[in-house]
């Protein structure tokens, strides 16, 4: 279990881009946050990820503290970041250095039939289209079996028909071993389709500002009215949460408002 | 130089002469221009319209030149120019390198040492002569040294820009991954700056074949250099040709080789961008 504890963040500049934020995430849960520009989604991904240190609170995994990169973490970021030098195998492998070459071939050879690569292995990166970079980035975070994997906007650029499968295929690996996930996201589609809950925060300073629990069965289907339900609700709660000060009834409809 | 600097330029210009038909063709075309003009002053001298004294045409240049290779004594200086080319650029190469790591790797070293060697570098090299003379003597030692000072800027310079200038994004990846300080940099510091090493390395290599023509100007028995002086003394425009045209050779192959050791390490990377 991933357990947050009043968490803040100040950045030396002054800006709180997280004031006391807590939440839990229970063991294979998937969890998308979403909210509005600036409300400190990145930090709390980054803090998560041991890559910059909290002004206060406590972040535990299974009740040990995080408070640098882990082996339990693993980490996809809004772009692929592959190592341009290394084929697409070496690059998924680059966790796996312990292993022996055969266990290690094994294991990446089954990660990128999982995300769709097989026979892209041997290639470099700069071979292979955006969405297929991304995907050899998944297969790099989850094949050393993180029990928690963070995610950060990780398929915003990526045009739909692609980000479509690229869900199905982040599920497919989330299957093997059912890590925690904890996705931002800018897309409430994407997050009602992966997610089983969702938290909309709230900026200046970063805050929970709702949680939607999200019951819908899987495989969820785009155009099922539970889910163009929940759809409405989260959009309506991150229009809410970008004017506080409003009262908290929305008429249906209006909800598509530009909050982003 | 001018053959190597046009050089760099080429890499610039994408996959123009990556194809098949089109490399033939810009093979062709790129000779195409001094192939006339050499040509035409050939003619214009058999024909008596020009004397070729002051200029002379292609085919005494050749003739001298093969008479140099026959007499073993291009082999000679060229080996002599060589030797010293690679002394300086092994010398110049391994400090250029090692101090470029230090300053971009660390900001306390960089303020100590960056301003110290900017302020050296805005001398004209040429002008250490003298004291590498009185410190060094006027022997293979000052010539050395003057070509590992100028094969060492831009190699400090490449080095310590390329650190400073590295991914942040691509060194977080290998944070995530708990790299260790060593690993750190032999898994993601190192290659990530290999192209940029490479480069500089190729424009050290071009200014030591620039400063060895300095070095072997200031007294030398020996050398492509001295055959210039030499050429220049004797009035023999045609043996300063040859020389020249040695010169082109010798650095161009100089190039031609580093990019070959170095192209197994980079072959990552576009093709058209490493091209010969
Ligand atoms: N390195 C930094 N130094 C100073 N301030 C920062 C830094 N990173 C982020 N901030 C500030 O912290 C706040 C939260 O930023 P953060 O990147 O976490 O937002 P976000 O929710 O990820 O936004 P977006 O949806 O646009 O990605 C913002 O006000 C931002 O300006
Ligand atoms: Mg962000």
């Amino acid at each position: 279990m991933l357990s947050i504890d009043a968490l803040s963040k100040t950045y030396a500049d002054g800006v709180v881009a997280l004031d006391e934020l807590s939440l839990r995430v229970g063991d294979g849960e998937i969890v998308a946050l979403v909210g509005g520009s600036g409300c400190g989604k990145t930090t709390l991904l980054r803090l998560i990820a041991g890559l910059d240190r909290a002004s206060a609170g406590q972040i535990r995994l299974d009740d040990q503290t995080i408070n640098g990169p882990s082996a339990n973490v693993g980490v996809i970021f809004q772009e692929p970041r592959l190592f341009p030098w290394l084929t697409i195998e070496d690059n998924v492998a680059f966790g796996l250095n312990q292993l022996s070459a055969f266990e290690r071939e094994g294991l990446v050879a089954n990660a990128l039939t999982r995300v769709g690569l097989s026979g892209h292995g041997g290639r470099w990166p700069r071979e292979l289209s955006g969405g297929q970079q991304q995907r050899a980035a998944i297969a790099r975070a989850l094949i050393t079996r993180p029990r928690l994997l963070i995610m950060d906007e990780p398929f915003s650029a990526l045009d739909p028909t692609t980000r479509a499968s690229l869900h199905r295929h982040l599920l497919s690996l989330w299957d093997e071993s059912r890590p925690t996930m904890l996705l931002v996201t800018h897309d409430v589609e994407e997050a009602v389709t992966l997610a089983d809950r969702i938290i909309v925060m709230q900026p200046n300073p970063g805050r929970v500002f709702e949680t939607f629990p999200n019951l819908l069965a899987r495989p969820r289907v785009r155009l099922g009215s539970g889910f163009e339900t929940l759809s409405r609700q989260i959009l309506t709660s991150l229009d809410q949460s970008l004017k506080p000060g409003m009262p908290k009834a929305a008429p249906a409809g209006t909800a598509d408002a530009a909050w982003w | 130089m001018s053959l190597l600097a046009s050089e760099t330029d080429n890499a610039a210009v994408p996959r123009l002469a990556a194809g098949k038909p089109g490399l033939s063709i810009g093979w062709i075309a790129g000779f195409a221009l001094p192939v006339m003009v050499a040509a035409l002053w050939e003619g214009a001298v058999s024909a008596g319209l020009a004397n070729g004294r002051l200029l002379p045409p292609p085919s005494r240049i050749g003739a001298t030149l093969w008479e140099l290779a026959r007499s073993g004594e291009l082999a000679t200086h060229a080996a002599a120019t060589l030797w010293r080319v690679a002394a300086g650029f092994a010398l110049g190469a391994v400090v250029g390198t090692v101090l470029g790591a230090l300053s971009g790797a660390s900001e306390l070293l960089r303020r100590l040492m960056d301003p110290t060697l900017q302020a050296l570098r805005a001398i004209p090299s040429i002008a250490w002569v003298p004291l590498f003379i009185l410190w060094l003597g006027i022997f293979e030692a000052s010539k050395v040294a003057l070509i590992a000072v100028g094969v060492f800027f831009p190699v400090y310079l490449g080095v310590a820009a390329a650190l400073a200038g590295i991914d942040r994004k691509i060194i977080e990846v290998g944070r995530v991954f708990r790299l260790g300080r060593v690993a750190m940099i032999r898994r993601v510091t190192l290659p990530a700056i290999l192209p940029a090493w490479v480069t500089a390395l190729r424009t050290g290599l071009g200014l030591g074949f620039m400063f060895v023509v300095a070095a072997e100007f200031m007294g030398a028995s020996e050398g492509l250099g001295y055959l210039l002086v030499d050429g220049q003394q004797l009035g023999r425009p045609d043996r300063i040709l040859a020389a020249i045209i040695a010169f082109a050779v010798l650095g161009k192959l100089a190039d031609g080789l580093l990019v070959f050791v170095t192209r197994p390490l980079l072959s990552w990377q576009d093709v058209s961008r490493n091209r010969m």
